[in-house]
Formats: C-alpha cells, structure tokens, sequence
C-alpha cells in the first residue's frame, strides 16, 4: 500500500513537471456560435463532405451499434480504459451545434475541444492534420446540416493517470506531427490522391500501423500490421501475409465491395469501412487502392505456399465437423463457394500468425453484407461448443497453411466473447 | 457408426456418417418433416431447430457435434397434440403464405420468448434477423410473435 502510494506520489510529480513544460499547449475556449446562428448552407460543400466522412469512416466510431448515425456514445476499448466517441451532430448542448468552423478545424487539427480541452488520439487527429482547410470546412458543412440529435455521452472510463486529460498535451509534443502532406512529384497524381487520403482523414494507419506503450502509431513501422477491437488489421507492407500479391485492381475491389475471389471478405471493422466506401467516389477508392498496393509492392508474392494436405493427427471428430459444416460453403474444390466463400488456403485469417481473426469469423460469421449480397457466412457461436471451434480452427490451419499450428484458439475465444459481438 | 441422438424426448439410436447434418437424419430418418431444407447453407433458417434450447440452422450442424445436447423441432413444440400458444398465433394472423420458411420462422421466435416472453419490437426484429421468407410476410410473421408474447 505504502509503496504503491510512493509510486503515485512519483508519478504524480513527474506529470506536473511534464505540465510545466509543457504549459504553452494551453488552449483558450472558442466563444460559441450564437443560438440563433447557423453556417450558410453550402450544398456542395455538403456533399462533398459526405463523401469524405464515408472515407474518413466517421460514423463508425460516432454511432452505436444500431444507433442513429453520428450521435456519438459508442464505447471505444483502448489499453488505457474505455472511451466514448462524442455527439457529432448539430445538437447546441450535446453535440457540436455550438461549435463554429475555427473550432471543428481545431479540433481536427489540434486535437482541442471548443471549449479548449485536450481531447485524447482515439478521436485519429494525428491523421486529420494532414486534411486541407478545404475538406475541413465540407466535413463541416456536412456534419451541420445533419439533424440534431439530444445525445449526452457517458464519462470516458480511462485508468489513472490517462483519465487527466492535460497529459495529452505532453503526448502530443511527442507524437503528434503538424506537418501537412508534400506531394511526391516522382509519382502519379492519382497515387498522391490515395497518399493523402490513405495517411489524411482515411486514417488506415490507425489500425494497420502497430502502436506503441503510449498509444502512438509506430511510425518506423509504418503498416507492418495492428489491433483492433480484438481483430488484426493485417500489415499493408511488404510483410502482407495475403497469399497473393495486391493489385489495384484487387485492392479497389475489395475497398469497394468488402470482397475479392482472392483475397476473401472483409470482416470484423474492416467491413463498416468497406461499406462506407462503397458510398465513396470510384476515383478516390483507385487512388487509395493504387497508393496502398504501391505499400507492398516490393512483397515476396505468394511468399508462403499454398497448400491443402489433410493433418494425419486430425481427431474423427474435428474431420467430421469440418466436413459437415464448413466444407458446405468452403468446398475444397479451389474455387469460390457458395456464399462467396473462399478456398481457404486463400485466407488471410488462416495464414496470419495467430488465430484471433479466424475464431473470431467462425463465432460471429460474416453478417455485414446480408442486404447487399455480398459474403456471407453463419455464426457457429453457440452452435459448435468452444472447444470444437478451436479444434476447427487448428484443424484449418493445419491443412490450409505451412505456418507454424496455433497455440492460442481457446484463449482468443475467451477474448473474443468478451469483446462482445462483432458486426 | 451409430449416434445416440434425443429428439423431441425421444432417444434415438442413429446409424450415419458423424458428417452428416442433422436435418437430414430428422427428415429422413426420423420423419420429422417441420424442419425443411432450404439453402442447406446456414443463409435462410428454413431448416431452423432447438438444440438445448436455442435456435439453430440444422442444415449445418453436423452430428459430430451436437454430444449429448437435446433437440427440439416444430413438431416438438406441440402441447397435447394441439398446437402451443405461438403456433397458434402463427395460423391466427396467417402468417403463412407458402409455409415454407415457417416452421423455422416458429423456432426462431420460441427462442427468443423462452428467454424473453415480452420482448421489445427491435429485439423481435434482431432476433428473428437470421431466417429468411420469400413470400415476404414478414409483416404477418412479426404481427404473430407479438400475438403471442402478449398473450
């Protein structure tokens, strides 16, 4: 107790040293529109700015699940405790109806709330520098023209001390780079459109990029692959573990519709943000497609074989299960199945170093595209017990990669479950 | 190889291949004709049973897996010989067209009720979001779960 209390003391010093120094980050409020006051509606900046909010994949984390969009309140996990994502609609008291343009900018740019606090780098604005005043002000101008919506968000749970926001203050100086994107003149226009919106408001860096024991994108390791929500955001970088080299082609098909016959479905997150960009214009979904196959450009294609060899130490019983039920869709004959399913040598689940995201995919299924008629697969939560799920899996692994078996089936299902339901 | 499976109540001695899905062995072994087979590919719960209770696409669901756990088809749900309250309340609102969806329609929604006997409108429609109708009377469908859990 005593020693712990020393610790705090110790801590608690060293953050006000770091507040000292750091006191020029304060930020004054901005006064806030007057009730009355609303910005002139610009209906093309409008428009634009709902393209881009699709790009920026704004409303996934300002909505709950099944929730009205933007209305904020969605319980975003974070190693240093729960944060909830604000009201982004016009709404005076609860959301950002009070909020004039100098300080929505701010706040994309800053990382400063209106009334001049700190807000904390899940809200990605260590990308949304890297946005023009141009797209600002239509974002702006979109989020505005919404409708209100009364929606008071719940306290951030973080730990102590990251519940102190002026620490903020102190990650920035570390972490956050103010400088805008130079294009590249050696590359083409539509691969410098894709650079800034891939690094810009498209934020993908956010999930892709592992992160540091502050929470900050790694930047030496730029895409090498991160986590999210408990799903693994795959590395974009000449580490890819997809079985086939990305082409733009494939890229901005997959971006598009959530799928690709050689890549397979996105799933867990990675399928709100192929649904928003399928509202996004043809031409910035190529250009983020042509910029992220540029990332792997230099991969060993096809790196690791494919292979289908049945496990000689598979039980009767995982055999039989896989058979009964997987092999329904997943049938082994090298193509596509039903339900778009792929031949699973070709997953990127199965072939990446751990099984988070294929028990993950077994327990939900895929559900994103039902509307849509995209992939689809069943949830066997509940249906095979978890043990079978985990036997599946190894079983899977076993036969449709060369990597090294997995060790941890049954401890990410046990973390999956309590994640909670993915989409 | 013979699986002991219980169905409706009943043990049964089953002589199958493990692979095999159990709707097949509850059609063609069993003669319980309430589960249908629809896409046999887990997308539209035509062929939707009880196993311990919850809701299931038997179409997938191998033998191998299902152990000692219980089955209960449409049949399974009648009360001495007559239809239960929710099946009931299926033929008052007519909520049958071709009928084929909804046996499994039945055994979605007596899941929910079991857990929850008054569920709210948005539960009824998350719920019952895994089985498909063609014929498209939903409407009807979700008119007879209401029926019933308010009875």
């Amino acid at each position: 107790m005593q020693l712990r209390r020393i610790l705090y003391g110790v801590i608690a010093v060293f953050i006000l040293a770091i507040l000292a120094g750091f006191a020029w980050t304060w930020r004054p409020a901005i006064a806030p529109l007057a009730a009355n006051e609303k910005p002139a509606a610009d209906k093309q900046a409008i428009s634009h700015g709902a393209e881009l909010a699709a790009i920026g994949n704004c409303a996934d984390c300002h909505t709950t699940p099944g929730g009205t969009a933007y209305t904020g309140g969605r319980a975003i996990p974070t190693p240093f405790g729960t944060i909830y994502s604000s009201n982004l609609t016009p709404d005076r008291d609860t959301g950002i109806g009070a909020w004039p343009e100098e300080a929505f900018r701010r706040a994309m740019r800053d990382g400063v709330d209106r009334e001049g606090r700190q807000l904390y780098p899940a809200f990605p604005y260590d990308h949304f520098t890297k946005a023009t005043g141009e797209d600002i002000h239509a974002l702006y101008a979109f989020l505005m023209s919404r409708p209100a919506v009364k929606n008071t968000i719940p306290a951030n749970a973080l730990d102590f001390p990251f519940n102190y926001r002026p620490i903020v203050a102190g990650w920035k100086v570390l972490f956050l780079n103010r400088a805008s994107l130079e294009p590249d003149r050696s590359k083409s226009a539509e691969w410098n459109r894709g650079r800034y919106l891939v690094e810009g408001l498209g934020h993908c860096g956010a999930c892709h990029t592992p992160r540091n024991a502050l929470g900050a994108e790694k930047k030496g390791s730029a895409y090498a692959g991160g986590v999210t929500e408990g799903w693994y955001a795959p590395p974009l970088n000449s580490t890819i573990v997809a079985a086939h080299k990305w082409t733009v082609d494939q890229l901005a098909e997959f971006l598009a519709t959530g799928w690709h016959e050689m890549h397979g479905a996105a799933a867990g997150p990675m399928a709100d943000v192929a649904k928003n960009l399928s509202e996004a214009s043809h031409q910035d979904v190529r250009a983020i497609a042509t910029y992220i196959a540029s990332l792997s450009s230099d991969a060993q294609a096809g790196a690791m074989p494919l292979q289908d060899k049945a496990p000689a130490n598979a039980s009767p019983e995982v055999v039989a299960i896989y058979n009964g039920a997987c092999a329904k869709c997943h049938n082994d004959r090298h193509a596509v199945g039903p339900s778009k399913a792929l031949p699973l040598s070709l997953s990127t689940a199965v072939r990446q170093a751990d099984s988070g995201n294929a028990v993950r995919v077994i327990l939900h299924g895929i559900q994103s595209y039902r509307e849509s008629g995209g992939p689809y697969m069943p949830a066997f939560d509940g249906m095979l017990s978890d043990e079978q799920i985990a036997a599946v899996a190894d079983y899977v692994r076993a036969r449709y990669s060369s990597q090294p078996q997995w060790t941890d089936a049954k401890t990410q299902i046990a973390k999956a479950r309590q994640q909670g339901a993915q989409p | 190889m013979t699986i002991a499976l219980k169905v409706n109540g009943k043990s049964h001695d089953i002589s199958a291949d493990p692979s095999t899905p159990l709707l097949y062995v509850l059609r063609n072994e069993l003669g319980l004709h309430g589960p249908k087979f629809g896409c046999g590919l887990g997308q539209c719960g035509a062929c939707t049973v009880h196993v311990d209770g919850r809701a299931t696409f038997s179409c997938i669901l191998p033998l191998a897996a299902i152990g000692n756990r219980e089955i209960t088809t449409t049949e399974g749900l009648m009360e001495n010989g007559k239809p239960n309250k929710l099946q009931q309340a299926f033929i008052d609102e007519e909520a049958a067209q071709c009928g084929y969806c909804i046996s499994g329609m039945v055994m979605r929604a007596q899941a929910l009720l079991k857990v929850k006997p008054n569920p709210t409108e948005a539960e009824i429609r998350n719920h019952m979001r895994p089985n498909l109708c063609r014929c498209g009377t939903h409407a009807a469908i979700l008119r007879a779960i209401r029926r019933a859990a308010a009875a």
